[in-house]
């Protein structure tokens, strides 16, 4: 609790500066459009979740927004993506200056299990050369680890190997490492789809204490998850030729009490998907 | 034991095979059993067997010689049978065969799992493949054609301009000698790195390069920093098993290496190898006691691979434990 109450070196202290913002976006895979005509603001600070059936391009949209989609061979992307403004898909844009704005977590743990628990937190921080600010590695660590919930946990241990903790350690550990580097805004990419039901809380609770001091992102498969946790709902929906889009996207309160489409009220009432 | 674990195998097998598993006598189980028990223990009989007539030829030797073998005169004619000068040898050439090999094995291995387009990288791939395949004499009959002229008119001058004050390339320059044994060593090599290091590569889990590549990390450093140190008992896996094909091989060594038992530092001079000592001495050799240490030296050198080649596995066994998890 008090870790989110800390400034932070380099940025201000709330994150309502950074806007990210989505204009006509198309993803590819080769010659197959995944995701087709996005349009969408995210509320800075808020939690905004993206549900939606399995192959509905919802994971490809998470990844369109720190461009990691066009990691994957032969995967592109045409459209914008606006962080304060910026198109970071204009030419000249360093994507790996992107990914350090916009962290991301993944579906399954992946700690490096060669390094150990505070080497892993501070794998990024050690790539951007210079720590921010004036800290110390050891302080950016410890305020990683409080602000994932894990520092109780592993202060014993911070030279043990990453892989040594349990899984739903290892998400908090990776979420810590996400943001060490200090990042704006958090994708979320199915985070407790992998972990125990404890953890998953743990992770849910986690996502609600560092709300306001990020903009989250989070695609879930889990339509509970993101009605408890998130501020807004963006339903999607793969439709012909298995082209994702984006049906509804609302609060979350109106997404799961009135939603305006047919589509979206079939979904949440559990009619298919 | 075997039997009750074949039917446990054929119960979670399914409904599919129920019906087969009634068909098969458990007459039938029981010969198959017996033929993969006996393959099994065939090759290590082989292994084993291998090593007592090596002991058992090499026994008069052991016996005239003594400690004996260890010393560096290795003169038949006088009875004196020292064989540190191939040890010398063997341990020089294959370390540059390693110091070559090992950095452009590792980097075409990682050029083909992480940089090279699909369609470039499968040919390569085969190809290096391929070049692991080809006999070691005709790496020879190049080495003696090629290699060992361009060594005494280019290599060698140059190195010797440059690195002159060492002495590790002082003197005359032969062409054939240790440098030409280790360079044919080196490209023999190559293949065996690359083409293990590649598939220690390609096991490592996607979702370690993304995570690298989300905290901002350029292809490099996710190359460095999550793809390598996850492999990287593998890579060693690889290099130490590159290391036992350049200790073992005789041929291709025996015809450029100039065969003089001598412990000198200069590379450009002749020297010898355990491997290519009996296969050049074989033939001529006269007396019980030079048949027996020859094949003594290769029960040394048996013993070496040996100990190289379980040191090798048990690397490769741990790093691909570590990715199943």
């Amino acid at each position: 609790m008090q870790a989110i109450q800390e400034t932070q070196p380099g940025r201000p202290a709330d994150a309502s500066a950074t806007r990210l913002e989505v204009k006509d976006l198309n993803a590819y895979y080769g010659k197959h459009l995944a995701v087709k005509g996005v349009n969408m603001q995210f509320e800075p600070g808020a939690i905004t979740a993206l549900i939606g059936p399995s192959g509905c391009g919802k994971s490809t949209l998470l990844r369109c927004l720190n461009r990691m989609h066009e990691v994957i061979p032969h995967a592109h992307v045409e459209g914008e993506v606006l962080l304060d403004g910026q198109n970071l898909y204009e030419p000249g844009v360093d994507p790996t200056d992107t990914r350090r704005r916009i962290g991301m977590v993944f579906q399954r743990p992946n700690p490096f299990p060669t390094m150990t628990i505070m080497d892993n937190v501070l794998a990024g921080v050690r790539l951007a050369g210079k720590p921010p600010g004036d800290a110390t590695l050891e302080e950016i660590s410890e305020k990683s680890l409080r602000r994932a919930a894990l520092w109780d946990e592993v202060k014993d241990k911070l030279h043990k190997a990453g892989t040594s903790l349990s899984g739903g350690q290892q998400q908090r550990l990776c979420i810590a490492r996400a943001l060490a580097v200090d990042p704006e805004v958090l994708l979320m990419d199915e985070p407790a789809s992998a972990l125990d039901p404890i953890s998953t809380v743990k992770i849910e609770e986690l996502m609600r204490e560092l709300r306001g001091a990020y903009t989250i992102i989070i695609v879930t498969h889990n339509m509970q998850q993101a009605a408890r946790c998130s501020d807004y709902t963006g339903f999607m929906l793969a439709g012909e030729a298995a082209t994702g889009e984006l049906v509804e996207f609302d609060t979350t309160s109106k997404m799961f009490t009135t939603p305006k489409e047919k589509r979206t009220e079939d979904y949440i009432t559990g009619r298919f998907g | 034991m075997s039997q009750e674990s074949a039917e446990v195998i054929s119960a979670t097998a399914g409904a599919s095979a129920r019906a087969a598993r009634t068909r098969i006598s458990p007459a039938g189980d029981r010969i198959f059993m017996f033929l993969l028990y006996a393959s099994a223990w065939f090759v290590l009989a082989i292994v084993a067997a291998l090593f007592l007539v090596l002991l058992q030829r090499s026994w008069p030797a052991i016996q005239t010689i003594g400690l004996g073998v260890f010393t560096q005169l290795w003169d038949p004619g006088g009875g004196h049978f020292g064989v540190l000068t191939f040890i010398y040898g063997t341990i020089v050439t294959s370390a540059i065969a390693l110091l070559i090999a090992g950095p452009v094995g590792i980097g075409a291995a990682l050029f083909l799992a992480e940089l090279a387009p699909k369609r470039l990288a499968t040919p390569v791939a085969m190809l290096i493949e391929l070049l692991a395949a080809v006999p070691s004499v005709v790496y020879g009959i190049w080495g003696l054609f090629v290699l060992v002229p361009v060594i005494r008119m280019y290599i060698g001058p140059a190195l010797q301009h440059t690195f002159g004050f060492l002495p590790l390339f002082q003197g005359p320059i032969y062409g054939v000698g240790m440098l030409a044994g280790g360079l044919i060593l080196s490209i023999m090599v190559v293949p065996t790195v690359a083409a293990i290091s590649r598939d220690v590569f390609e096991a490592v889990p996607n979702d370690q390069r993304e995570g690298m590549l989300a905290l901002g990390s350029t292809k490099w450093e996710m190359m460095t920093k999550a793809v390598l140190p996850y492999a990287r008992s593998g890579v060693v896996g690889a290099l130490v098993l590159g290391l036992g094909r350049a200790l073992g091989e005789a041929m291709a060594v025996v015809m450029v290496i100039g065969n003089k038992p001598q412990i000198v530092a200069s590379l450009f001079q002749p020297a010898y190898t355990m491997a290519s000592v009996p296969a050049n001495e074989f033939s001529e050799a006269t007396g019980k006691v030079y048949i027996s240490a020859l094949i003594e030296v290769g029960l040394l050198l048996f013993i070496v691979s040996l100990l190289v080649n379980i040191s090798a596995r048990l690397l490769v066994w741990n790093a691909s434990g570590r990715g199943r998890r």
